[in-house]
């Protein structure tokens, strides 16, 4: 962070284009994020917002475009520049992915004894603290997670995401598959959480009521390209009629769903 | 429509699977040999691979020891041979047996357990949670497995040998009426240690390629339960075919004139 002045945006891509065979997922994303910012990527499913944050973790390689992380270059790094990259940066992924041959403590422990090479007992008050910070009791970190609830594992996956107290935290769908009412807590929690790290975060989801509560700023995601971003609170007279008809979830309007005819 | 076309494109669909199953297995073997490595993870395969590996292996190559003493009786009586008996129990059990059954069934037993927790672990994105936490999953998947398999199995394989000539002994003595004595002494002065070093070099061999196809068909498993189905059968059918092919290789290797 040392060179990076304020106007360096702290994650930054520039036409990224990610193909599947023939298939287009990614056409060219451009997208700006500055430090501190919350940014919400709204866009119906399938169209590539799990692929993009793919892309930043350097979990895919982008087939053309720039990506940059403090105004520095990410998307061709060596495997020990790429996991240094990594250390700065906490995932939630959409199924929490937890690592179920492990307890819930090693696994929010995982990344300060792997790859910060942290001693396990030192390890282990932190992930303990770390649970407390998402309403998590201590015992909790003894059960394997396949004991846990929808609502537990994504407390769990937040846990790790934020153990290392990464520059960056990306939230990939934190509600879906869960109750309105654990969405609502989830959001409040990733809020506080983002708050309390002084993380910047990529939020991807398609409930807007969750996107409303995280967001300092949303972007929409439409066949592979950001057609409309803006702060969050002028999501409602966006004036892009592509936007207007998710936030309605209206059936009629220019999105047109990618179903096969049977 | 020409007619070739789809052979070429068999051929080169082979090729490219060649090409990233070497590639793995390069990227694999170096994580092996370059620190840091995983005791607790590579002692935790090893007890998997080695220890509850035992029963299988030990029952397997017992009966199998067994069933060759039978054999033999029945076809050398006939040229009052019988007292080749030992000779051909311990050869046949040092050389062949007891690493090929040994890795035929931990190809199902490992290979398969392998295949279906990396493949799940790909489809639930455990694996992409492993690289975002820094952590390289060839270095803490990969490579304790393939240690593993590689130094367990000789073990697995040398203790085969006892329970394989064991159970030709069993055989021999309390069914076949021969001197326990007389038989063993013929087995000492017959084994020669290249027929167990042999054997020892086979089974390291295929600890390797099972832990290897294992690894390998979990790690580029792709589509929900379906994919990691699949991933568990490639496993264990290319491990076994592996094992023939290598057997072979190895026992030219090792005795062709
Ligand atoms: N590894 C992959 N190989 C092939 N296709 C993929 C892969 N990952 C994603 N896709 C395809 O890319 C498209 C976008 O996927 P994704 O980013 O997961 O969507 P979402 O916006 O719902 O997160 C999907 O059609 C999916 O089938
Ligand atoms: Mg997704």
């Amino acid at each position: 962070m040392s060179d990076a002045t304020p106007t360096v945006p702290k994650i930054k891509l520039a036409g990224v284009e990610k193909h599947f065979g023939t298939k287009t997922v990614l056409n060219g994303v451009d997208l700006e994020v500055a430090q501190g910012e919350s940014l919400v990527i709204i866009g119906g499913s399938g169209t590539g917002k799990s692929v993009m944050l793919k892309c930043i973790l350097g979990l895919l390689t982008p087939d053309a475009g720039e990506i940059e992380i403090d105004g520095r270059p990410i998307t061709r790094l060596s495997t020990a520049e790429r996991e240094a990259v990594n250390a700065r940066i906490g995932m939630l992924f959409q199924n929490a992915a937890l690592f179920d041959s492990l307890s819930v403590w090693e696994n929010v422990a995982f990344g300060l004894i792997q790859g910060k090479r942290m001693k396990r007992a030192r390890a282990k008050e932190i992930a303990i603290r770390k649970l407390a910070d998402v309403g998590l009791d201590a015992d909790v970190g003894a059960l394997s997670p396949a004991e846990l609830s929808g609502g537990m594992r994504k407390r769990v996956g937040l846990a790790r995401a934020i153990a290392g107290d990464p520059e960056i935290i990306f939230f990939d769908e934190p509600t879906t598959g869960l109750d309105p009412i654990m969405g609502h807590i989830i959001d409040e929690l990733i809020v506080h959480c983002v708050r309390q790290v002084g993380a910047t975060a990529i939020s991807i989801t398609h409930d807007m009521a969750s996107a409303r509560r995280i967001a300092d700023r949303m972007a929409m995601l439409y066949r592979g390209e950001i057609i409309w971003s803006g702060p969050a609170a002028s999501i409602d007279d966006s004036g892009n009629a592509y936007v207007d008809q998710f936030v309605h979830g209206a059936a009629e309007g220019p999105i047109r769903m990618e179903l096969r005819k049977l | 429509m020409n007619p070739f076309r789809p052979v070429g494109h068999a051929f080169l669909a082979f090729l490219e699977a060649t090409g990233r199953l070497f590639l793995f297995a390069v990227i694999g073997i170096g994580h092996c040999v370059r620190p840091p490595l995983y005791p607790r993870l590579i002692g935790r395969q090893m007890i998997d691979i080695g220890y509850y590996s035992l029963p299988v292996v030990g029952l397997t190559t017992l009966f199998a020891g067994m069933v060759l003493a039978l054999q033999s009786y029945t076809g050398f009586a006939r040229f009052s041979a019988e007292d080749a008996i030992p000779s051909v129990v311990v050869l046949s059990i040092t050389r062949e047996l007891s690493p090929v059954l040994a890795g035929l069934m931990i190809a199902g037993r490992i290979g398969a357990a392998m295949a279906a927790e990396l493949g799940t672990m790909r489809v639930t994105e455990q694996i992409d949670a492993l690289e975002t936490l820094s952590t390289n999953p060839y270095k803490y998947l990969v490579a304790p497995r393939l240690i593993a398999g590689v130094t367990m199995m000789p073990l697995l394989v040398l203790i085969g040998d006892v329970m394989g000539i064991f159970g030709g002994y069993v055989v021999s003595v309390f069914k076949l009426g021969f001197n326990a004595q007389t038989y063993i002494v013929n087995t000492w002065n017959f084994v020669q240690a290249m027929d167990v070093v042999s054997g020892l070099v086979k089974a390291a061999v295929f600890g390797f390629l099972v832990a290897l196809m294992g690894c390998y068909h979990g790690y580029m498993s792709r589509g929900g339960a379906q994919g990691v189905g699949q991933a568990t059968t490639n496993a264990v059918v290319s491990a076994s075919i592996l094992i023939l092919i290598s057997n072979y290789l190895i026992t030219e290797m090792f005795f062709a004139q």
